[in-house]
């Protein structure tokens, strides 16, 4: 392998859209701007952008603290103030961030926020979490929105409408108080536009999995796609660009005939493909996708890229229904779908991209993914009759990810699909 | 008519009758009756009643089911009612059941609810999203279309035709179902000696298992014999608990708790059957709207409910002031993300009031407690030997 990876233009871009909203964050205070807290699922990134605030996620500040190596002594500090070992270590990374004194994973400091903007969306520890930053920041306003579950497969009209009507009694009139600045819906629906064309670039970069080999890897390369678009990018034209960007380099690789990208520089052999249910672990990140490049796997669709939203089925947002499709968006995040969906949005996957096999990577302290998960594969493998694999491990806890029992499961895992894909070569 | 231990012992089997025989003697009387099993927390029962249907709480295995089945459903670290219901689930425990009920408690249970579906249990499966949001005509009236989709499940099945009336009658009942409940806890709150918590809790749980009808006439004749002298006091601190209000602990952890030393004055195990304080107006010609006004206006603080405009902390200061109770045992299911979530919220604000409190983990089908018994034990003598001063609340 190549050992010196040379950055594309796609990956500068979105470094400076990064460094620029922590720098902006850090100055926020000086330009008046205000400070939203909120989430990545059903985030209203659009509406925030509307009425000039700046968006902070914890979950991304989590994840990027454990890359960082940071978040193990986070979640001691939390834990040394009751919080338990067995919840969301997110949360507690978070806590623990806060309890230090909220230095970001950009080594700036985090301003508190103005707003606690609860997008009650797929997930319950949400609720418990901003209840718990409620009480750390009793001076910023709150305002929650209840996005209902998919429990029937579909969005009701009942459901839209609930959310619609808890956006104009609730969350707009906060942000305008909060803000200062009144809700203005033709420029929501600007933003929107912009939002809708990211979203087509998106689906179209997590399809170029289906040629083979496939150009990325749209996992462990794809958590870094979904970036921009997830952390309050999406409905700029930054966001347009640089997917827009980052499509025709993926185009170059298919026309040169090139495997996905990895730290270690390109991958030459595919010899597995995959795809894979649940978030992957921050600790060890780089270890983690190396026991698959290394392995000559390659990702070709997962779930926890959908969790900001789901794109893939061919939903997009609407400027000319600006808060219901900002409802109808919250609803669709891959967490908020019922298990039938979600095992169907799989099959999907596996069969359109040609997987040889599913991999569950189940998350110790994440209930949300991780509660179902055997069930679920217990109907794809018989659904779809294909090897299927399970590893345990965390989001941003080191305690809980250990090396050499996913390796090993993953070695023995790797042997069954190579002697399946044997196997198959001598049938035919 | 049976006498008061007669009583109590039908109770103790009704509630660990796992095999729910009295609701399907109950549903083979008449065809056009139905079953509807729902999980805790909170269900609106008065709805399904109003339908002609009979609601049955479905609460685990507990300590009296061996699982097989359910343990390959879920991971080490998810808590394990859930394993314990599906396990009965395949085991055909509820095979006469119509529908099931999952109120928006947590992930795991919501996410049970699609296993459900997909195994195709029962003829309707009803994720219950109960509104986040206070207003009554925000999440007032979306709860009162949640109420409609389940009602229309059941028109489906039996073709009833839900009128105001059925609906206040309905209501009306389960009032009087919440007032004896109530009284009971009063009544037990200064002579907790008359009624044992291990008792009442049967009596309780019972309740979710049985028509209301009949219920109520149970609930009325413990109310008549504890309103009297029974028992004798014992050198007890008073606590409440909290925290268990989904997977239930065994009864032999109860028992525990009483044998260490204390009284349980007030609790959370069967919150569902009390969730809502106070009487639902039954006079109304919008019962539903009545029944979500109460659920925003009324309900018990939980950790399923969204607290920031009333912080529960505060809520259960108040239960501890109201109960004089000395302290607060703080029980949580092993990886139950409500419970545990909700323990630092309690936790750091009643190291600053002031008030006592103990905390442990348990699971369903646990039954040795020694551990927690020397640590309830322990709570209860450093009550009694050191403090005798009124608990404050801020
Ligand atoms: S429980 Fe899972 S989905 Fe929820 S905040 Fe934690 S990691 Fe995210
Ligand atoms: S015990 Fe707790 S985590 Fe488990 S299903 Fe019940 S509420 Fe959810």
């Amino acid at each position: 392998m190549a050992k010196e990876v040379i950055k594309e233009r796609s990956m500068i871009l979105q470094k400076e859209m990064i460094e620029g909203l922590f720098n902006d964050l850090e100055k926020a205070h000086e330009t008046g701007k205000k400070v939203c807290y909120t989430f990545v699922p059903g985030n209203l990134s659009e509406l925030i952008r509307t009425f000039d605030m700046l968006p902070v996620y914890p979950e991304i500040n989590a994840l990027q603290s454990a890359m960082r190596k940071k978040s193990a002594a986070y979640i001691k500090e939390a834990e040394r103030h009751a919080h338990s070992e067995d919840v969301c270590t997110y949360v507690k990374c978070d806590v623990g961030m806060l309890m230090k004194g909220n230095i970001g994973p950009t080594g700036q400091k985090l301003p508190p926020p103005d707003i606690l903007l609860l997008s009650y969306t797929g997930c319950f520890t949400f609720m418990k979490w901003f209840e718990t930053l409620k009480r750390e920041y009793p001076n910023a306003t709150v305002v929650m929105i209840h996005t209902p579950y998919q429990e029937s497969g579909t969005m009701t009209p009942e459901m839209i409408n609930y959310m619609v009507k808890q956006m104009n009694e609730e969350v707009i009139p906060k942000m305008e108080q909060v803000s200062g600045v009144k809700y203005d819906e033709e420029k929501l629906k600007s933003i929107l536009e912009h939002s809708k064309e990211a979203e087509d670039w998106i689906t179209k970069i997590f399809d170029t999995t289906k040629h083979k080999p496939s150009p990325i890897d749209a996992y462990f390369a794809g958590v870094y796609y979904i970036g921009p678009i997830n952390i309050g990018f999406r409905g700029t034209p930054e966001a347009v660009e640089y997917y827009k960007e980052l499509y025709n380099e993926i185009q170059e690789r298919i026309r040169l005939g090139l495997g996905p990208v990895t730290p270690e520089g390109e991958m030459h052999e595919e010899k597995y493909r995959l795809v894979v249910e649940g978030p992957p672990n921050w600790t060890s990140f780089r270890e983690f996708w190396k026991i698959f490049y290394d392995m000559g796997a390659v990702i070709v669709a997962s779930s926890y890229t959908k969790v900001g939203g789901v794109y893939d089925l061919g939903w997009r947002h609407d400027p000319e229904k600006p808060l219901q499709s900002l409802a109808e968006y919250c609803m669709n995040c891959y967490t908020n779908l019922n298990i039938p969906q979600r095992i169907d949005l799989l099959t999907k996957c596996i069969t359109e991209y040609q997987a040889d096999g599913y991999v569950t990577n189940s998350i110790k302290s994440c209930n949300s993914f991780s509660a179902g998960q055997l069930a679920m594969m217990r109907e794809i493998e018989d659904r779809l009759d294909i090897p299927v694999g399970f590893i345990e491990s965390d989001l941003v806890d080191p305690r809980y990810f250990s090396y050499s029992n996913i390796k090993n499961r993953l070695e023995s895992y790797f042997q069954m699909l190579a002697q399946r894909k044997m196997m198959e070569a001598q049938e035919a | 008519m049976y006498n008061i231990n007669q009583l109590i012992n039908r109770c103790e089997e009704l509630a660990f009758d796992l095999d729910y025989n009295c609701a399907k003697e109950w549903k083979n009387e008449d065809p056009s009756r139905v079953l509807v099993g729902y999980m805790p927390i909170y269900f609106p029962r008065e709805i399904v009643h109003a339908a002609g249907g009979m609601t049955v709480g479905i609460f685990g295995g507990g300590d009296r089911k061996q699982i097989i089945k359910g343990d390959a459903y879920y991971q080490s670290y998810i808590c394990h009612i859930p394993r314990s219901i599906i396990d009965m689930a395949l085991d055909k425990h509820y095979d006469s059941f119509d529908g099931f009920i999952f109120p928006s408690i947590c992930d795991v249970l919501r996410n049970l609810s699609g296993i459900f579906r997909q195994k195709g249990f029962g003829k309707f499966v009803k994720y219950m999203d109960f509104p986040q949001n206070f207003l009554p005509e925000v999440g007032g009236v979306y709860y009162q279309d949640e109420m409609r989709h389940v009602l229309h499940y059941i028109k489906e099945i039996n073709g009833v035709e839900v009128t105001i009336e059925k609906l206040n009658r309905s209501i009306e009942l389960y009032n009087r179902n919440r007032r004896l409940i109530a009284l009971i806890y009063d009544i037990r709150q200064k002579y907790p000696w008359r009624l044992s918590m291990k008792d009442w809790y049967h009596i309780l749980r019972a309740g979710t298992v049985i028509p209301v009808e009949e219920h109520n006439e149970i609930l009325q004749q413990i109310a008549d014999y504890i309103r009297d002298e029974v028992g004798k006091p014992q050198d007890k601190i008073k606590v409440v608990l909290s925290g268990a209000f989904c997977e239930q602990p065994s009864v032999g952890l109860i028992r525990s708790i009483e044998d260490a030393g204390c009284y349980i004055v007030d609790d959370d195990l069967q919150l569902g059957s009390r969730m809502i304080i106070g009487d639902i107006d039954a006079t109304t010609d919008s019962p539903l709207a009545a029944i979500a006004n109460a659920y925003i206006s009324q309900s018990q603080y939980s950790s399923s409910i969204y607290d920031v405009e009333n912080p529960k902390e505060y809520r259960l200061a108040k239960i501890v002031e109201d109960r004089g109770a000395d302290g607060v045992i703080f029980a949580s299911a092993s990886f139950c993300d409500p419970s545990l979530l909700d323990a630092p919220i309690f936790q750091n604000a009643f190291d600053k009031m002031g008030i006592r409190y103990i905390a442990f983990q348990f699971s369903e089908n646990i039954n040795q407690f020694k551990v927690i018994k020397e640590q309830v034990g322990a709570f209860s003598d450093s009550i009694k030997l050191w403090e005798d001063e009124p608990v404050p609340v801020e």
